[in-house]
């Protein structure tokens, strides 16, 4: 028989956690901090709206760019969020989760050769997503040091004449790291001056700490080269429900929108109900859920620090980056003996770009009481080590 | 802004330790455990109690809600009726309503019996006092915003990207 399979996807390698979940799956009674979406369910009154659209017998597909009420929603918010406006009709489209848009944003604008810089440790969609679309990734280490920041020295290194997409992954998952308005309007130049586009995947926009979240596309001259992305997931803790977004100009939405027809036709109807109500009154449940990762954040912070875990404060998303360099382990063989040995699941920072080496990522999308407990246990596991040094 | 955040924690926790507190809103532990102070002095926060569903244990209690209807007395209103309401032990809660009534009382009795005793014989014959209608609560779902026979289970995977 022929090999039934494709050489690029076989060329790709299966993400990192994938790997560390099966591990995980064979261990019964283990805690986890390695889960990268919320813990509160979906606020009951949006739920209630998805189980209203049901029961009205809504159950039919949407035009391919959405619910034009959700459209028309999502241009209200990303106005009231950040002052950008958009047109419902021509500049959004609602997709299965931010993962999709991010696929098809990719697939739209890449030809064979052209070049994505991918700024890495970040979310293991890029980089896979980019060669499926026929692009060369090419990789931009963040470090500790420049607080896993985009810098321009960074960024200029990387430009080459084939440069044609920037991903700016900020709030960073996993190390948690942002970038404010400042410091995009620096990186914005840059990408102005050498004409690439941005695919700016903003998912964890409402989870930010110190101040609040910016946008690449809000700087003269972006909004037309930027394609912002983001979606339900993480600031409603709607993951199931998989509906995402993405705003940008009219003449790559087209195109996006083509591929999103053939491949999917529309994001899950009852899903879009049920989103049009989280925009229109789930302001006071994001800040609730804000103020309690806030508060857990802290905890985690004080507690990495205290116990000799050196831990850069995460201004975004609901990880924590704490480093185990001083341990002489691979991030790797860190985590596979604190699962061993204490029963205690992280995620290597490996899994995110080999530059997640020396560190792990830790999520405090759990209840306090939760990483009290596992916090205790990894203490006691630090504690063990540090006899031994 | 500070006193609002304690108040919200220790509303939800009042056992955890001002330690944490002071961790969780990042301010110094002396600042927490002031303003815990002041909060107290202040009647803000009016005491530490247990949430208990005594439902599961083998003592017997009744919970009823009593609408009453009352004549406010000149020069005093509704305070003076309501402190005479409130006085008596078994009064677990009066609340001054707007609509068809003027109080609720939750009346906290071992048996049925002893309830409609008490309204009987204590709350109705009271000279403000112009009708009563009781209702018994034949269970409690949710109070004080905890549900009570409630299981959580983290049924997510347990490593996602």
């Amino acid at each position: 028989m022929r090999n039934p399979l494709s050489k690029t996807i076989t060329q790709i390698e299966p993400s990192g956690i994938r790997k560390f979940f099966d591990i995980v799956a064979e261990m019964k009674d283990a805690i986890s901090l390695g889960v990268g979406e919320p813990d509160f369910d979906t606020p009951w009154h949006i739920r209630e709206e998805g189980i209203y659209a049901l029961e009205k017998g809504r159950t039919f597909y949407t035009s391919n760019a959405g619910l034009m009420e959700l459209r028309v929603e999502i241009c209200n918010y990303l106005d009231r969020k950040l002052g950008l406006k958009y047109s419902p009709k021509e500049e959004i489209m609602v997709t299965v989760g931010g993962s999709e848009a991010i696929d098809v944003a990719l697939r739209a604008m890449l030809d064979p050769g052209d070049e994505v810089i991918i700024p890495q440790p970040s979310y293991v969609s890029y980089l896979p997503c980019t060669k499926l679309a026929g692009g060369t990734p090419v990789i931009v280490e963040l470090k500790a040091e420049d607080k896993f920041k985009l810098t321009e020295e960074a960024l200029k290194a990387a430009i080459t004449p084939k440069t044609k997409v920037l991903i700016l992954p900020f709030p960073n998952n996993p190390t948690g790291a942002i970038m404010n308005y400042k410091e995009l309007e620096k990186i914005a130049k840059i990408v102005i001056d050498n004409d690439i586009y941005v695919i700016s995947d903003e998912i964890y926009s409402e989870l930010t700490y110190n101040g609040i979240h910016a946008s690449i596309a809000q700087i003269d001259g972006m909004k037309e080269r930027t394609i912002v992305i983001n979606g339900f997931s993480k600031a409603y803790a709607m993951t199931g429900w998989r509906l995402g977004y993405a705003a940008g100009p009219h003449i790559i939405m087209e195109q996006m929108i083509k591929i999103h027809q053939y491949a999917i036709m529309c994001a899950p109807t009852n899903s879009q109900f049920a989103a049009v109500d989280a925009l229109k009154n789930g302001d006071e449940d994001v800040a609730r859920m804000v103020e309690a990762y806030n508060q857990r954040r802290r905890y985690l912070i004080h507690t990495f620090n205290r116990i000799g875990m050196e831990c850069f404060e995460p201004e975004g998303a609901f990880y924590v980056f704490p480093s185990i360099r001083r341990f002489g382990m691979t991030s790797d063989e860190f985590a596979t003996r604190l699962l061993m040995e204490e029963k205690v699941a992280i995620v290597p920072g490996t899994a995110f770009g080999n530059c997640g080496e020396g560190f792990l990522r830790v999520s405090y999308a759990y209840s306090l009481d939760n990483l009290k407990i596992a916090l205790g246990r990894i203490e006691a596991f630090v504690n063990r080590l540090d006899i031994k040094l | 802004m500070i006193r609002e955040k304690i108040l919200s924690i220790l509303e939800k926790n009042s056992r955890i330790d001002l330690k944490d507190v002071a961790i969780l809103l990042g301010e110094s532990e002396v600042d927490v455990a002031n303003a815990v102070a002041e909060l107290e002095k202040e009647k803000i926060i009016c005491g530490y109690h247990t949430l208990i569903n005594w439902d599961k244990t083998s003592e017997e209690k009744v919970t009823a809600l009593i609408e009453v209807k009352v004549t406010p007395q000149r020069g005093l209103g509704f305070d003076s009726i309501a402190e005479r309401l409130y006085k008596f032990e078994e009064v677990h809660a009066v609340y001054l309503m707007s609509g068809g009534f003027d109080f609720t009382v939750i009346i906290e009795g071992k048996t049925m019996k002893s309830v409609a005793q008490f309204v009987s014989e204590k709350l109705a014959p009271l000279d403000a006092v112009l009708s009563t209608s009781t209702h018994f609560v034949l269970k409690k779902y949710k109070d004080h915003g905890t549900v009570l026979d409630e299981e959580t289970k983290d049924e997510r995977m347990l490593v996602t990207p």
